[in-house]
């Protein structure tokens, strides 16, 4: 038996991403304007499953879409535990006056995406950067970063743990609540 | 569980570290590789780490390597050259790097001409130390970048056929380049003139040859060293024309093996002695990547040296 609460199923996950989609093409007319980029790791699986619900929703949409390593970025580097294993980042397009929609499954703290918007500039400038998140602690935050797409907010203790699986990578889509890193 | 982090805090030698440790610079090195080719080369990760490379030996290519790597990796980076130093009023080495520090440096790059000089100093001081070359023993940084341009070249260097050419006697390259290969799987052959090959080296695991046309028939990759004349107290080879003759490679020897081979060289080349122009010039060299690769695997190198929690 798996630790930890659901808080999101796999229904309620595919009708979540699905809004999210339909969010992000209601902001965005200009579709070619637009690119998504996928935190790595965990939000480029999120960016990936929105990217699919966008091309559903809008046959073959013009927007591109890339991955972003932010290990080189972090102002924790010395301070960790355990030292973060660098990804790929992956964006072989320019994102000068583009609308650029950072992706990633939870915004915390928002040392990660501070970070992330760090790296962006070393690509270009972008017209405007958002955030889109799938699990928003929105009381836990160190910096004045917010989230402009939501999947769900949640409030919890400094110590609790949201976990967003994945299918491809977890066997299925859900997110399940944790009371600490260790349970 | 992928390893995050390198076994241990100085890079002195390839002979210190293990199979995972190159596998993880390898992978860092990948992901730099991407940084220097964006438009704006640079990552802020060691902006608050002072690193000093100190140089007691000439280097013009390394040090310019070292020094691209920490400037992209936003570090503050302090030259020292033992010509223009106190060294040459009679300073010890361990004095030299203990008022380096003093100044709170937390790195030292360093090459030195006598062997085993990173030892010492890393049994008495507390910054990381890495061994940019010392005199004839080990010279790492080359071996990684040398192996990586391999596998990139390649796709992998288990297995392979490696043939290191040249003066092997003198070559730091040759010994470090000995020791990660092996590391790594290749089979590794070293091929010179009997004088310039050391008598005991078989016992690193390597074959011997000490005809050319041979080693090239058997091997995917040949790493071609430079004659260091500088080096050589006493005539290792009767005349350059000779070396020529029997162990420097053109493109009609190349031509008439019936396979292509890739060609290394840690550079700087003779041309005309143990490179020819038209073979160092050509598809079959992957002289230039090496060169490129060295600045990714400089990067990935001080990166997770600093990065490692001391402990």
């Amino acid at each position: 038996m798996e630790n930890g609460r659901v808080i999101i199923s796999a229904d309620r996950f595919d009708l979540i991403a699905w809004r999210l989609a339909h969010q992000i093409i209601e902001r965005h007319a200009d579709m070619s304007k637009m690119c998504l980029i996928g935190i790595q790791e965990r939000g480029v699986h999120l960016a990936h499953k929105l990217r699919q619900k966008i091309e559903i929703l809008l046959g073959q949409p013009s927007f591109k879409y890339g991955k972003l390593d932010i290990t080189f970025y972090r102002d924790d580097f010395r301070m960790r535990e355990i030292p973060i294993r660098a990804s790929a980042t992956e964006i072989d397009f320019s994102i000068d006056k583009k609308h650029v929609i950072l992706v990633d499954d939870v915004l915390y703290t928002g040392r990660t995406v501070h970070a992330a918007i760090a790296a962006l500039q070393d690509f270009g400038r972008p017209d405007a950067i958002e955030m889109l998140c799938m699990i928003d602690r929105r009381f836990n935050r160190h910096f004045p970063i917010k989230a402009d797409y939501s999947g769900m907010a949640v409030d919890a203790l400094d110590e609790a743990y949201v976990r967003v699986k994945f299918a491809e990578v977890d066997g299925l889509d859900e997110v399940r609540l944790y009371g600490g890193r260790h349970e | 569980m992928f390893q995050t982090q390198l076994s241990t805090k100085h890079l002195l030698g390839i002979n210190y570290i293990h199979q995972d440790d190159i596998d993880l610079i390898f992978k860092t090195a990948t992901e730099f590789k991407e940084v220097i080719n964006r438009p704006i080369k640079k990552v802020p990760s060691l902006r608050d780490i002072t690193i000093a490379n100190v140089f007691f030996e000439n280097s013009t290519r390394t040090r310019i390597s070292f020094e691209l790597a920490e400037r992209r990796l936003s570090a503050d980076v302090v030259n020292f050259a033992a010509s223009s130093s106190s060294v040459s009023k009679g300073e010890t080495l361990l004095d030299t790097v203990n008022n380096i520090l003093a100044m709170k440096v937390d790195m030292v790059v360093m090459r030195h001409p006598a062997p085993g000089a990173h030892h010492f100093l890393a049994k008495h001081i507390d910054a990381s130390i890495i061994n940019a070359g010392d005199g004839t023993h080990e010279h790492p940084t080359q071996a990684l970048l040398d192996a990586y341009s391999i596998q990139e070249k390649i796709g992998t260097v288990k297995g392979k056929n490696i043939v290191i050419v040249g003066d092997i006697l003198h070559s730091r390259v040759a010994l470090s380049n000995i020791y990660c290969l092996k590391k790594m799987g290749a089979n590794v052959m070293v091929c010179g003139p009997s004088t310039l090959i050391p008598k005991h080296i078989k016992s690193l695991g390597v074959e011997v040859s000490y005809n050319l046309r041979e080693a090239l028939q058997w091997c995917d990759v040949a790493n071609v060293l430079r004659i260091q004349l500088e080096r050589q107290d006493v005539n290792f080879i009767p005349s350059q024309r000779e070396y020529i003759k029997f162990f420097g490679i053109n493109r009609q020897l190349l031509e008439s093996l019936g396979k292509e081979i890739v060609i290394m060289h840690p550079g700087p080349i003779n041309r005309g002695v143990e490179l020819a122009s038209d073979v160092a010039d050509s598809a079959s060299s992957i002289i230039l990547q090496q060169v490129e690769n060295g600045v990714a695997i400089r990067m990935a190198v001080l990166y997770l040296l600093a990065g490692r929690r001391s402990n």
